[in-house]
């Protein structure tokens, strides 16, 4: 029986790019002002009038082969509970390798702290018995999916079944867990 | 090491090493720290209904250490579902912002000087009553006037209400939503509501004239939208921008600004010539059917083609898509509708179209609402009013509007040997200036005013003009009267402080009442606080107080929504019936059914651009940009300009303009460019709330330009007096340009 | 061109990652500097000639005196620096930086013990008997050193080696970064420091002969330096479009001006014309080629950080 792993499914279908789930992140878990551990992504294409658009709400997308894990010198990036990419602040020196290890940009350094921060898929609720990430709970569209990706009876797997979907820079290596749908 | 294992780790990229890596970590992780909780969890949770915008979402307000951590969304609530739009999570920037207003203050210097001088809150009060009995008495109590926006503005209306003055006016009405609902009236005998009685989430066919769901972030109604998305509903979208709603549209129709009504008239002929509406319900239901079949007979896709730009192939698909998916077709009635002065007619020729397709009182279209009855706090009647409403120079203009903000603002203005018919304001929560159409007129009102008061909460421009400041408790800070909307399902909803107020401030009920005693209104005012008010009002209901206090919503029991499901129809028009053909408006000497007049919407002058505004999801227009958590996403309008036009005007992406109006008017601040291929190459877009000049709005004065100044020209809807606004061009200046030369002085 | 817009805005990550600012390129250069000089260092020590300059005997204790520098300058681009020491708590396997902090603390006590022996007897013996209680000590310790010059000498070019590549090995195994992700880039930071150190060796008073020596050394270095910086780029030209757009910062992009008068032809291209027209005509190899030699090293250092934390993956589009 394996363990879980834990992904993130969300639909560019539904999403409106509200960023309803960048202020809920930021109040949940007291991300300091300046920095954001999620965002929106909005990418146009054609001419008009003959255009389409894609919108997304991103993080860090948590990858099994994880650079910023294998870059560190101290540990404290590291694998935590169902493969989610965790830093833990007392070991980290600021560095900044993992920043620039990171395809995607999705790290940062806290201003509070001085140490590198990032979506931590909010394990501490998890942990609480919140089965929900905060992005998740509040979506207005019901656009973001946490879960474990390992069992086929989870929203996140049953969505990836049924739905075409895609990964960012597949090519990197990185072997992402959040998934967009098509 | 050998260069062979260099190449190895360098080519073969990080899988070994990264294998490696994990399998250390994992040994490592017995020895890592425990997850980290930012413990942000209330040691009280506290479920209230939000004031960012004008929904009242349900909310739960986490307080710690007597401060609000966060703001999550209440699940008993039947409109946010315990979901919230960026603004309500965004609520504790409010709370917390370091611009709030403190304490009262009086003018000191001259008007729009912005010196005050912190007073008493009695000093304060005391002066606002003996300015009102001064006017009153000389004048009489039809001489004040109350401007309202938000939900604590129900104790003030109850104040000028028992007071005796006609004037109580909200600006949502004839500067947004008025025209749709007089449109809805007339055909249906009913408004469109708010929240507006739209089934989205089971409708087919959903059509969008103009609505930008997704950036208009009307909680519920985003909510339906992705529920039609993912129930797989097919949806069309009208609009010159190509929006966040026109990027999920199976058709989105790139209008040309103005021409909405061609296609809507054209969409009905499509359906009436087809044969394609619903036979049965407009036999049943309908009149004036042979005289709209007459009118849209030669206004078919061809004749709308040159009008809209939209290819007639495309008018007479869509119109397939939406027959063939009725009566769950949904053509959206919208919401800010007040664009180019025949808002009305437009609203009324959606209200049309869904009768044709049936879907009024019908699932996937406009269901019927119920509401809640609680029982209202006793108190004394009112006085009997006689005096008109002072919002308009004629009595028989706008007949069927009323309460028109931009005319009481008129009616203070004085004119050449005519004293103004106003003399006070009372304003609530609304920053006019941004809020009506020619600002310039606004500044020239409130120059003659004999008395401005102000109840806010954060230093907007029309606080920097008032004589008194009067600093209200934001919603988090205070009880207010019970919510019970007319929506899907009967509920009460309930406003309760998290914390106590921040400061000098109070409660808008708290205020309302000292000024009722100063003015010798107390047995208006038989509650002790509003807590009192709402606990006596649920109680005597029969309902649940502890309950309610501690779920934050109680639920009545869920009436029928659609005809299918037992509703009876009944529409209170004049002939009983959906009015196609409207007797009333012909007897008024408008036209009895919406038509398109060739010319009504000037195209712009050569080198100008229609201004069109909107909205930022994480804002309400400009009462959040201030709010840095809010802003942080998204701190400042950029000008949407066509990138057609931009190369013809050798604009860069990002480079800062200002904008100029047909009447000269230039705009205080720059925006960058946004060099686009989203929007219509006649128009240009701004997202409304931005260019604050207000000095005590430390985060948002200068940024980005305000719309409201360039809004000099409206067209005044001749049926309800709706300010159209989108009649305004502009063309660019480059910010290089002005800032060589001496700056020009805006008009004012 | 598609429009992208996004909300994200962080410090030093957006619009490109700009994490690594000054302290990194000196540390890289000093770093690779002080490479060169072990290495060399090391192979004096085996070649043990009789005659040597008085600068070369002391020259080794650059070593010591110059990392401590570099790594000042690294501690100082630390956000959290007074959590170095954690550095040193772990080994982390996979962590090009994790195997350079232990190297570091690896090289001094080489490189002291080696610049000991290097020293003259005179000057060894001088400084045991002026040593305050440690003279005994002091004593004991070079013997023990002398007893291993042969070892400590090797100790000394593999640690200088590894500690040339290192920090190339570091940058190159980033793929988020197209234009590091080389695995030339390891050996072309070591060419480079081991160039820089001869260089560094030509500026002070040195015979005649080692002059000669050096200075043809530090010839043939730099032409493996430019053999190795063209196959980077032309990897990098010959790769992915990710690969192909980082390349093409230095191929007509924002760095283009600076990386080829710079690093090509003031780094490299110049000094080795020089020295080649010095041997060819007998002269003794003058001090303004090292400089230049030296100043080269230190703007292909700079280039590299900054050009290739602009660089990224390309990201493919969602949209057709």
């Amino acid at each position: 029986m394996k363990g879980p792993s834990y992904g993130m499914v969300l639909d560019t279908r539904t999403c409106v790019g509200c960023s309803a789930c960048v202020i809920a992140c930021k109040t949940e878990n007291d991300v300091p002002d300046g920095v954001t551990r999620n965002w929106i992504f909005t990418e146009v294409s054609g001419t008009y009038p003959d255009l389409s658009m894609s919108i997304r709400s991103e993080r860090c997308n948590h990858c099994e082969n994880a650079p910023c894990v294998a870059v560190c010198p101290t540990g404290a990036s590291y694998y935590g509970a169902g493969g989610t990419v965790k830093v833990d602040a007392d070991k980290c020196t600021g560095c900044k390798a993992c920043i620039a290890a990171c395809p995607y940009g999705a790290r940062f350094v806290d201003p509070r702290t001085d140490t590198v921060d990032k979506c931590t898929f909010c394990l501490h609720r998890l942990e609480n018995g919140t089965p929900t990430t905060a992005c998740q709970e509040i979506c207005p569209t019901q656009s973001i999916y946490f879960g474990d990706l390992n069992d086929p009876e989870s929203d996140v797997s049953r969505l990836l079944a049924s739905r075409a979907s895609y990964t960012l820079l597949p090519d990197a290596g990185t072997r992402p867990k959040h998934f967009f749908l098509r | 090491m050998k260069r062979r294992d260099f190449i190895r780790f360098g080519s073969a990229g990080l899988t070994a090493a990264a294998v490696l890596g994990a399998a250390r970590s994992r040994q490592l992780q017995a020895y890592a720290h425990p997850v980290p909780d930012p413990r942000t969890d209330g040691d009280r949770v506290v479920p209230s209904f939000c004031e960012l915008c004008f929904w009242k979402c349900g909310i739960l307000a986490h307080v710690k250490d007597g401060r609000v951590t966060k703001i999550q969304g209440n699940p008993n609530d039947p409109l946010s579902g315990g979901r919230l739009c960026p603004r309500g999570a965004g609520g504790t920037g409010l709370l917390y912002d370091p611009d709030r207003l403190q304490r009262p203050m009086i003018r000191r210097g001259a008007r729009g000087s912005q010196r005050f001088e912190e007073v008493s809150w009695d000093a304060a009060l005391n002066r606002v009553a003996e300015g009102m009995q001064a006017i009153t008495a000389r004048h009489g109590a039809e001489a004040l006037a109350l401007y309202s926006h938000g939900y604590g503005g129900s104790w003030f209306e109850h104040l000028f209400k028992a007071y005796g003055s006609p004037n109580i006016t909200h600006p949502s009405y004839a500067q947004c939503r008025g025209p749709r609902d007089a449109g809805f009236e007339l055909t249906f005998g009913e408004g469109a509501g708010s929240p507006e009685i739209t089934d989205m989430a089971h409708a087919r066919c959903l059509v969008l004239i103009g609505s930008h769901l997704g950036e208009n972030m009307h909680n519920t109604q985003v909510q339906d939208f992705a529920s039609s998305i993912r129930a797989g509903g097919d949806l069309i979208v009208v609009d010159p921008r190509f929006s966040t709603a026109a990027g999920k549209a199976r058709h989105w129709l790139p209008i040309k600004p103005g021409a909405d009504l061609a296609l809507l008239l054209a969409w009905m002929h499509v359906l009436i010539t087809e044969g394609l509406y619903d036979r049965d319900y407009i036999a049943q239901y309908a009149y004036g059917f042979e005289q709209l079949k007459a009118h849209v007979e030669p206004l078919t896709p061809e004749w709308a083609h040159p009008r809209t730009g939209i290819d007639p192939a495309v008018i007479r698909q869509t119109a397939h898509l939406m027959a063939g998916a009725r009566p769950a077709t949904l053509v959206h009635p919208g919401r800010h509708v007040t664009w180019y002065g025949n808002d009305t007619q437009r609203s009324r020729a959606i209200a049309i179209l869904n009768g044709l397709l049936g879907s009024w009182g019908r699932r996937g279209g406009l269901y019927s609402s119920s509401q809640l009855e609680v029982m209202p706090y006793p108190k004394p009647a009112y006085p009997t009013v006689t005096a008109a409403i002072r919002d308009r120079a004629d009595p028989t203009l706008y007949p069927l509007g009323h309460e028109l903000a931009q005319g009481i603002r008129d009616a203070s203005i004085r004119t050449e040997g005519k004293e103004p018919g106003i003399r006070g304001w009372m304003v609530y929560g609304s920053n006019l200036p941004t809020t009506l159409p020619d600002q310039r007129a606004t500044y020239r009102a409130i120059q003659d005013l004999e008395l401005l008061v102000t109840v806010d909460v954060l230093p907007m421009e029309i606080v920097g003009w008032s004589d008194v400041v009067l600093p209200e408790a934001t919603y988090l800070e205070r009880w207010d009267d019970l919510n019970t909307p007319a929506y899907r399902e009967p509920f009460v909803s309930l406003r309760q402080a998290a914390v106590d107020p921040l400061f000098e401030s109070k409660p808008g009920s708290w205020i309302a009442k000292e000024l009722g005693k100063r003015l010798g209104l107390a047995s208006y005012f038989p509650w002790n606080d509003a807590k009192e008010y709402v606990e006596t009002r649920v109680r005597a209901t029969g309902l649940d107080w502890e309950r309610l206090r501690k779920d934050g919503t109680l639920r009545g029991s869920p009436q029928p929504l659609y005809y299918e499901e037992g509703v009876a129809p009944s529409f209170a028009t004049e002939s009983g019936k959906i009015e196609l053909y409207s007797a009333q408006l012909a007897g008024l000497g408008f036209d009895p059914m919406p038509t398109f007049h060739d010319g009504e919407v000037e195209d712009p002058p050569a080198g100008y651009y229609r201004l069109l505004t909107g909205r930022a999801p994480t804002h309400t227009f400009g009462r959040t940009t201030n709010n840095r958590l809010l802003s942080e996403v998204f701190a400042e309008n950029a000008v949407w300009v066509n990138r057609a036009v931009a190369a013809k005007w050798r604009l860069q992406d990002g480079e800062r303009i200002y904008l100029k109006n047909q009447d000269g008017v230039r705009s205080t601040y720059s925006a960058p460019v946004k060099v686009t291929e989203r929007i219509h190459p006649d128009a240009v877009y701004l997202v409304h709330g931005y260019g604050h000049t207000a000095k005590g709005l430390r985060f948002a004065q200068a940024r980005g330009i305000d719309d409201a100044e360039l809004i000099t020209r409206y067209k005044v809807d001749p049926i309800m007096g709706g300010t159209g606004m989108n009649v305004n061009f502009v063309t660019f200046l480059r910010a290089s340009d002005v800032d060589a030369e001496a700056a020009k002085e805006v008009v004012t | 061109m598609n429009e992208i817009t996004s909300t994200r805005s962080n410090p030093f990550v957006d619009p490109s990652v700009h994490v690594w600012h000054a302290e990194v390129p000196i540390y890289l250069f000093l770093g690779g500097l002080v490479a060169g000089l072990m290495v060399l260092a090391g192979l004096w020590r085996l070649r043990a000639p009789r005659e040597s300059s008085r600068a070369l005997t002391l020259l080794p204790w650059m070593v010591p005196v110059l990392l401590t520098v570099g790594m000042l300058f690294l501690w100082l681009d630390l956000e959290n620096r007074w959590n170095a020491y954690r550095f040193y708590l772990t080994m982390q396997p996979t962590s090009p930086m994790s195997w350079g902090s232990w190297i570091l603390l690896a090289v001094y006590p080489v490189s002291v013990f080696v610049a000991w022996v290097s020293m003259p007897e005179a000057t060894r013996t001088a400084i045991v008997e002026r040593a305050p209680l440690g003279g005994a000590l002091l004593s004991r310790l070079e013997t023990w050193a002398l007893a291993r010059e042969r070892t400590l000498a090797w100790m000394s070019i593999v640690l200088g080696a590894a500690l040339g590549v290192y920090t190339g090995v570091l940058l190159g195994t980033m793929a988020a970064r197209p234009l590091w992700n080389s695995a030339i880039l390891g050996p072309l930071f070591l060419a480079s420091g081991l160039s820089s150190a001869a260089a560094f060796l030509l500026l002070h008073r040195i015979t005649d002969a080692e002059r000669t020596t050096i200075g043809r050394l530090d010839m043939g270095l730099i032409l493996v330096e430019g053999l190795l910086l063209a196959l980077w780029l032309v990897a990098l030209r010959s790769g992915g479009a990710s690969s192909r757009a980082a390349a093409g910062l230095l191929l007509g992009g924002p760095f283009t001006a600076a990386f080829w008068t710079l690093v090509v032809v003031m780094g490299l291209a110049t000094p080795v014309l020089a020295e080649w027209i010095e041997a060819r005509h007998g002269l003794r190899p003058g001090r303004v080629p090292a400089v230049l030699v030296l100043l080269g090293g230190f703007a292909l250092r700079w280039i590299v950080v900054y050009a290739g934390q602009e660089s990224a993956i390309l990201a493919q589009t969602a949209l057709r």
